[in-house]
């Protein structure tokens, strides 16, 4: 592709932002007994380094599984003794067992943070190149502006960069399967996704998407012939991945139930905490928390999921389109999100609902300007200002069915508007007074329960917004065809 | 929604830019601060706590008032904002006091005051013409210039981490040259008063401005051939000229005067009594002429035609200090440093004189003064070199020849300034902006010029990429070796030796091309 060198330049700005952002606080900071997520990353080095494999998961006199015990799969403690082995050539203080809890130090932050970086560098960030250039259709310009666009995000810079975690590993990871199942390169971009899935349980999420895309390519390449050959390889790659990922915890039954019950753990409640999600915001009315029993909130937070992302999957199966694929992810994912069992806040990675956890994090304006810088380069890159016709909005088809109804549903485009508008106007307000206002005695949550509120209304309107595009899109291209 | 996309719509590139550069630079708030920090919180507190009578005698801190009254003045300004971020950082006796609200106040003084800067990009913008424009928006000129200027390395990383507050002060600079450009010389003349009462470095530019606005302004006309027109002289613009010039250094220097402190005042704007070059060795001509010395003295000690106990132990172990005596070359004095200044600027001011070319030649002259000084001068900082390369700037996008100075100038002279960021955190910072504009400034001007020849010969292109290789050894291969205990100066004395090489070549082929340029009757029309 020409202009190799603004994709270099972009691809720089976007690594100076990430460490500029890496210079300022992270979770936990100073903060004993239990600190945070960064001392929670450290701990899996120190156990991981220390104990051999089969102690990693369970609970022990060395390994206290309530002082951040490992609850991510395989994968992640692998990356972690990796980090540990370099750790103990630098320094070994900071992996000794049991002496090393709470330990804090420049030398040990700029450690941690190069540790993120290498890890973006080697697998997040090439893959949002290389799937930018993959895009058809589009200029040279353009797709350096998606680059620019998506690098700049901010809610996965704060959490990685500010907070601290490594959830640009298994985005890459899904990134590159996505890639790979988009190109047709099936074999590899599953083998891609099980790593995503093996580094952190949370790309379940994507799951199903990936499970209907690939089964709708083997129904429509005919289940009696090549269909049939690749349902046969992709199931032996998942499965082979899988295995060489759990290889040390196949050993015994009792290793992998434990691995699973940390990975799941269903005997907490429905949520902790404030999260945008749907149980959380209907308990601002009813506390279903304590007035449903346990198993009755897991079997209806199960049945909830999968009806709402039940229309979309079928659709993807029966016309498999890489399309119809990418706006199947989000809508599942957010379905996940929403109605599912013990969810966590970083499970969206969207900035506006990360608020009050960043402010405790004392990210306040590391959040600003990536955000402004973020709506800044999407602004001037896409014109989303000026596009916003329904056609443009890809809801023609569905505005197109309604108006067999209503004659008069002529404005959809301008109600999007109005509701873009109120919706930056109120995030804006709410962080406002998040950030300058106390809440009132009797209220101790109000703001953040407030933010809950409003993302959750807007995570459903996403939900419902997307589900229109994906039914609607077929309804449009059956139409053509009968045309033509 | 109609005005909001007139603010947001895709024209509007220029705004992008200064938005996009004031965000990184908001980013950078965390990252180390030097001495500088201090410097400039002692002088808010001096201002604020003393009558004016003692700013100049004030000496609780080591770092006292030496930049001229105007700066003192706007140091004064700028502490009635900072009392309302934390009264105790006004106080002279908090020595080092850096707490959060004193780091937010001065960083958010040095990015709001860069508004000037971004003012005076703009007008410089409409000062080169745009006859090479594509139709793509990132090949124009403009938008080239404007990037180089507003994302200039060397200005991020001096302002924002080292902390200085440079960035006003070259708008000013910057702006009275676009005000000449457009021919409103008394504003430009006006402008670059001012500034020499902000800070005195700009003294090195000083007799580029004298000489064109005498030959240029007061001269009203021209021969035909281009010489002067003795008797097209006008006493009145000169008078006006004078006036302006009188009134502000009045201001300026009007209430120390009143008070006797003349001497005082500068004394402390010109400390001679520091030594030739500073610790770490700015990448000049005595640069060179230090290594050459010390070579001659390890040389002639191996050879034993020298008697070790007639040398100063010192110099020999201990690398880079503030040198103040050579061992086989003569010792240089001020007097010296000055007489080179003025030869090596002659020739430039000459030029200016006999074949004027309007205001580029005038442009010519300033960087040309500016290099002359910094290569040449007594106790000169490594900063210095942006006040070369960022009027630089204007010229890179007007001819290939110039755009391929610049590029050197440009990219030896923000290398030499790595060794102001030596904390680790801030090395990647260094090494991506500076990858950042290197290959934005090569590969823009490269395309900008692709129809001429190229713009690096093969020896200049290998000397570039040396660069890498420099720098890896100097920060990840150096200090793992036995050589970091014995002689820890090395790193230094390279880079400082490396940058010296390229930044004469630089300034000698620029001279070379200034010099051999066809007389103003035949260049073309500005």
């Amino acid at each position: 592709m020409e202009k190799w060198h603004l994709m270099t330049i972009v691809v720089l700005i976007g690594l100076t932002v990430r460490w500029t952002v890496s210079l300022n606080s992270y979770s936990g900071a100073g903060k004993p007994p239990m600190f945070g997520d960064y001392e929670a990353q450290r701990h899996w080095q120190e156990i991981t380094f220390n104990l051999p494999v089969k102690q990693w998961y369970f609970n022990s006199s060395d390994n206290n599984l309530q002082y951040w015990g490992l609850d991510y799969p395989p994968l992640t403690a692998y990356h972690s003794l990796l980090c540990a082995y370099v750790a103990e050539f630098i320094n070994p203080d900071w992996i000794a067992l049991h002496t090393s809890h709470g330990y804090e130090s420049q030398a040990h932050k700029l450690f941690m943070r190069t540790t993120v970086l290498i890890a973006d560098l080697l697998i997040y960030i090439p893959a949002v190149v290389l799937y930018s250039c993959c895009l058809k259709e589009i200029s040279t310009k353009k797709k350096i502006a998606n680059v620019l666009c998506i690098l700049l995000y901010p809610g996965l810079i704060l959490i990685d960069y500010g907070h601290f975690q490594y959830n640009s590993v298994s985005l890459g990871f899904a990134l590159w399967g996505v890639l790979g199942v988009s190109c047709d390169w099936d074999l590899l971009g599953s083998l891609a996704f099980c790593l995503a899935i093996n580094y952190k349980q949370m790309e379940l999420y994507h799951s199903l998407p990936f499970f209907c895309f690939l089964l709708g390519k083997c129904f429509k390449k005919g289940l009696k012939g090549k269909g049939f050959v690749l349902l046969i390889k992709l199931a032996c790659t998942v499965v082979a991945s899988f295995i060489l990922c759990w290889l040390p915890f196949c050993t015994e039954t009792e290793q992998t139930l434990q691995v699973l019950r940390r990975l799941f753990p269903v005997d907490r409640g429905l949520f902790e905490d404030k999260v945008a999600n749907i149980w959380c915001s209907f308990s601002i009315f009813l506390k279903i928390k304590d007035i449903w029993p346990h198993h009755f909130q897991i079997i209806i937070s199960f049945c909830f999921t999968f009806l709402s992302l039940l229309p979309a999957c079928i659709k993807l199966t029966l016309q498999p389109s890489s399309k119809g694929f990418r706006f199947t992810l989000v809508s599942c994912a957010l379905s996940f999100f929403l109605f599912s069992f013990q969810v966590h806040e970083k499970s969206i990675l969207l900035v506006s609902f990360m608020l009050p956890l960043l402010l405790k994090d004392g990210l306040l304006m590391p959040l600003v300007v990536t955000t402004m810088a973020f709506f800044i380069a999407c602004a001037t890159s896409f014109s989303i200002f000026e596009k916003t016709s329904e056609e443009e909005l890809q809801l023609k088809s569905f505005s197109l069915s309604v108006r067999k109804y209503l004659p008069y549903f002529t404005f959809l485009s301008r109600i999007i508007q109005y509701l873009f508008l109120v919706s930056v106007i109120t995030m804006v307000l709410l962080t406002l007074m998040t950030v300058t206002l106390d809440p009132p005695q009797k209220l101790p949550d109000l703001f953040s329960v407030l933010v809950c509120f409003v993302s959750c209304l807007h995570f459903l309107f996403f939900l419902v917004y997307f589900n229109i595009i994906i039914m609607w899109d077929s309804k449009g291209g059956r139409n053509q065809k009968k045309i033509n | 929604m109609a005005a909001l996309r007139l603010t947001m719509g895709g024209g509007n590139w220029f705004s992008a830019l200064a938005l996009g550069v004031t965000l990184l630079k908001c980013l950078l708030i965390p990252t180390y601060h030097s001495t500088d920090f201090e410097v400039h919180r002692n002088w808010l507190a001096i201002t604020h706590s003393l009558p004016v009578s003692q700013w100049y005698y004030e000496a609780t801190s080591e770092w006292t008032l030496d930049y001229p009254p105007f700066f003192a003045w706007f140091e004064y300004a700028l502490s009635h904002v900072a009392k309302y971020f934390d009264q105790e950082m006004l106080n002279v006796r908090n020595l080092n006091y850096s707490s959060t609200r004193t780091l937010l106040f001065q960083r958010f003084s040095v990015i709001l005051t860069d508004a000037l800067f971004v003012y005076a990009v703009h007008e410089c913008c409409k000062c080169i013409d745009g006859k090479k424009a594509g139709k793509e928006l990132t090949e124009k000129p403009k938008f080239i210039l404007s990037v180089l200027l507003l994302w200039n390395f060397g200005l991020l990383i001096v302002d924002h981490i080292h902390f200085q507050y440079n960035g006003f002060l070259f708008g000013l600079m910057l702006l009275s040259i676009a005000r000449l450009f457009q021919k409103r010389h008394m504003e430009g003349a006006f402008l670059f008063a001012v500034l020499l009462h902000f800070k005195h470095i700009y003294l090195y530019v000083a007799p580029a401005y004298g000489t064109y606005l005498l030959r240029s302004y007061c001269f009203t006309a021209n021969k035909p051939d281009g010489s002067v027109r003795w008797n097209s002289f006008s006493f009145v613009r000169l008078l006006s000229l004078g006036l302006i010039v009188f009134l502000v250094s009045a201001l300026s220097l009007g209430p120390f005067l009143a008070m006797n402190q003349l001497p005082q005042v500068l004394s402390r704007l010109f400390p001679f009594k520091r030594g030739l070059c500073h610790a770490y060795w700015a990448p000049n001509f005595w640069a060179l002429y230090n290594t050459l010395d010390k070579v001659l003295s390890v040389l002639g000690l191996e050879l034993k035609l020298l008697d070790s106990n007639k040398i100063p132990k010192a110099s020999m172990t201990s690398g880079l200090v503030q040198q103040f005596q050579h061992t086989v070359l003569p010792s240089v004095t001020p007097l010296a440093t000055l007489i080179c200044t003025l030869i090596a600027i002659l020739p430039s001011v000459f030029c200016l004189w006999f074949k004027p070319q309007g205001p580029r030649g005038f442009l010519r002259c300033l960087i040309l003064c500016a290099l002359s000084s910094f290569l040449f001068g007594w106790h000169v900082h490594e900063k210095a070199i942006l006040l070369a390369v960022l009027p630089m700037s204007l010229l890179s996008v007007g001819k290939a020849g110039d755009a391929s100075i610049f590029l050197i100038l440009t990219t030896t002279g923000h290398y030499s300034l790595f060794p102001l960021l030596f904390t680790a955190p801030e090395l990647p910072i260094k090494i991506l902006l500076m990858l950042l504009f290197t290959i934005y400034s090569i590969s823009s001007l490269k395309t900008l010029f692709r129809r001429e020849k190229p713009l690096f010969n093969w020896l200049e292109m290998f000397y570039l990429l040396g660069l890498g290789p420099l720098e890896v050894f100097c920060e990840f291969v150096f200090p793992f070796t036995s050589w970091k205990l014995k002689y820890p100066f090395i790193p230094l004395l390279l880079t400082s030796v490396y940058c010296a090489a390229g930044i004469t070549y630089a300034w000698f082929k620029l001279y070379v091309s200034v010099l051999t340029d066809p007389p103003s009757g035949k260049t073309k029309k500005q």
